[in-house]
């Protein structure tokens, strides 16, 4: 940039990205697939802050007074709920395109601070299952590697009909990733570029749904949790429908959800944002009378403890983090600058996790890569990372007055733009305005 | 519940679902404390959902009439007869064992099925076989469309016609079909039969009581493998 003429002017329109997709496109003919989740600008819950405590609210010592953490999920019908020491969970990524290790350090690192993590498109592995002291089992259109051994093995099954990255697509995995393991597991060809369905072979609806949820509790003699997951598709009468099913638990992804591949044009262009799918998943369960007795899960580009707390302020009772978790256990890590380069990357913009080729070892198959991730270690920083998150967490809740961190509110909050006010349904900063309500 | 005896002396438990409630019966038929080779005769199942799925041991069970969705879902072991006609989804993900059903059978039947042996003496609906991955299929009659969608390993045999679609992105599962084919979906081709192919299907429909049908009235259908990496030759495909 040190040459640049400042007589060039770049187009907003067609800017350098723009311009490359564009030459990339024309030269392959296929669109442009990668992992990672939304990355152009939206509105985010980085547009609230708390209020805080002053005259008319009394704050909570911080170290001193306590603030709870714990989480029940799944009592409406599970004879076994889920029990929860912090309001974070591990999302949904399988083993295929994650490597053994990285699924490992999840479950490790999950388990640690209390929390659960969960299989993904693919199968249990062995190494998940034993490192994870509670792991939800997801039952996806594909089935891969589904059988009803592992289905009474996990402590809560979640039915899987969509995901933030990509409401309405199916999944993916590019045969960089298919060994003769994964292939295997998911009675696949080796080297295959594979395509997941979109849909459930064997239900549609939600009337179908309420069926299907039938077998999986009399084939699980009616102990495990029944979560149902979805993208942010519409996230009123997705919540509403899922209830209705059966539902224990709601799973709602918002558009900055990760995923391991997917087409960008889905990525960027499909779904809603995580701030404004909140409210309205807590609106259908309000509605039903059913908020905090069909608990809901929030997903889609959690990184903070600011972010756990406001979207427990907007009426979640847990959230679950992918993307954040990665990175946790040492994607992006400046360390590998040098192989990110030979890549024609760099730390902190590699998006590749389609290509099997991830310098850090976690997005791989890759036996040399996937060695160095010590899956001790990093199982040690993800529990770091999810104490910080809880604790960021419990001093915003304390700064709110609250002693459990579900009882902080809507009423905590501000809007700071007319947007975020919009979608959140809370007031616009410095007034009393939220739009489209008063 | 009842109780009785078979022609051998070999016990038999009556399960009414007029009776009994749907998990009390399906405890029953879970239960490992059974004896091997239990025999159970469920009666009035009138249009049951879930029934005699989960099922992990080598008993018998035979239900007098018609089932709703999922019956003797994610079977293991288990041989379920059904004397009537079943729901969605019949036998969805079954690991082993058999289900046979003398009736017709809705969409979905086999769905996911990775092992055992599914033998529908009527018809079956669309979607037949869908996400095959290792179970076999034998249909006496007809199936509907989008048979064997997505199918990656297993058979489905199909006496009568198959309905439009048929295979559609079919990974290695195979397919013989006895009738006419409507039309076949992507990727899906008709192969040639060899000595070998004719023998697995042989061998396949004396397991399934149907010994006496010529093998040599059968097409083989299989994947043609050229979708199976994204190419933009492919794109007109997808």
């Amino acid at each position: 940039m040190d040459d640049m003429n400042w007589s060039l002017r770049e187009s907003h329109s067609f800017d350098r990205n723009t311009i490359a997709e564009i030459r990339r496109a024309a030269q392959t003919g296929l669109y442009r697939i990668r992992g990672f989740g939304a990355k152009r600008q939206i509105p985010t819950l980085d547009d609230l802050v708390f209020l805080g405590a002053s005259m008319s609210r009394y704050p909570l010592e911080g170290y001193r007074e306590k603030c709870d953490t714990s989480v029940t999920l799944g009592a409406r019908y599970a004879s076994k709920p889920i029990q929860l020491k912090i309001p974070i969970t591990i999302a949904g990524m399988s083993f295929g395109s994650l490597s053994a290790n990285a699924k490992e350090a999840l479950g490790r690192g999950a388990s640690e601070v209390g929390t659960s993590t969960t299989t993904g498109d693919g199968g249990m592995t062995p190494e998940e299952r034993g490192h994870s002291t509670q792991l939800i089992y997801q039952y996806l259109p594909s089935r891969y590697g589904m059988n009803p051994d592992d289905l009474r093995k996990a402590d809560a099954i979640e039915i899987v009909v969509g995901q933030g990255a990509k409401p309405g697509g199916g999944g993916m995995l590019l045969g960089q990733k298919i060994t003769e393991r994964v292939a295997e597991m998911r009675t696949l060809p080796e080297g295959i570029d594979q395509r997941s369905a979109c849909r459930h072979p064997d239900w549609t609806g939600p009337d179908d749904l309420a069926i299907k949820i039938l077998e999986l509790r009399e084939i699980t003699k009616w102990e495990k949790p029944i979560y149902i997951k979805c993208g942010a598709a519409r996230p009123y009468y997705d919540t509403a429908l899922a209830v209705k099913a059966g539902a224990d638990v709601v799973v709602m992804d918002g558009m900055q959800g990760g995923t391991a591949a997917t087409q960008d044009v889905f990525i960027e262009h499909v779904g809603l944002p995580t701030l404004a799918a909140i409210p309205l998943a807590v609106q259908a369960l309000k509605d039903l009378d059913m908020h905090r007795k069909v608990q809901l899960i929030v997903g889609g580009g959690i990184r903070s403890g600011a972010d756990v707390a406001k979207a427990l302020a907007l009426g979640a009772d847990a959230v679950s983090i992918g993307t954040a978790a990665l990175i946790a256990l040492g994607d992006n890590d400046p360390a590998f600058e040098e192989d990110y380069k030979k890549l024609g990357t760099r730390a902190g913009f590699w998006e590749d996790y389609q290509d099997g080729s991830d310098p850090a070892g976690i997005t791989t198959q890759n036996p040399e890569l996937a060695k160095r991730l010590d899956p001790v270690k990093a199982g040690r920083r993800l529990a770091n990372y999810l104490r910080v998150l809880t604790l960021e967490t419990q001093t915003l809740a304390r700064a709110n007055g609250k002693s459990h961190v579900h009882n902080m509110e809507p009423e905590d909050l501000a809007a700071l733009s007319v947007e975020a006010a919009a979608m959140a349904g809370v007031p616009l900063a410095g007034t009393s305005w939220i739009p489209g309500q008063s | 519940m009842s109780g009785g005896q078979i022609s051998g002396g070999q016990n038999i438990e009556v399960l009414d679902l007029s009776q009994m409630p749907l998990r009390d019966a399906n405890a029953r038929l879970q239960d490992d404390a059974k004896p091997a080779g239990a025999f159970f005769k469920v009666i009035n199942p009138r249009g049951a959902h879930a029934l005699a799925c989960g099922l992990d041991s080598e008993i018998e069970v035979e239900v007098e009439g018609h089932t709703g969705y999922y019956c003797a879902g994610m079977n293991k072991l288990a041989r379920v007869v059904i004397k009537g006609n079943a729901g969605q989804g019949v036998a969805e993900n079954m690991m082993s064992g058999e289900v046979r059903v003398t009736g017709d059978v809705s969409q979905s039947a086999g769905a996911t099925a990775h092992g055992g042996l599914l033998v529908v003496e009527g018809n079956a609906a669309a979607r037949c076989g869908i996400s095959l991955k290792g179970g076999d299929i034998v249909v006496k009659g007809n199936v509907g469309h989008m048979s064997m969608f997505m199918a990656q390993a297993g058979t489905l045999v199909v006496l009568g016609d198959a309905g439009d679609a048929l295979g559609d992105s079919l990974y290695e599962a195979q397919i013989y079909v006895r009738g006419s084919a409507e039309n076949l979906g992507a990727d899906c081709v008709e192969k040639e039969m060899r000595e070998e192919h004719r023998e697995k299907l042989r061998a396949l429909l004396d397991k399934a009581g149907c010994g006496d049908v010529d093998v040599s009235e059968f097409k083989r259908y299989g994947s043609a493998r050229a979708l199976y990496h994204f190419k933009p030759d492919n794109v007109g495909a997808y």
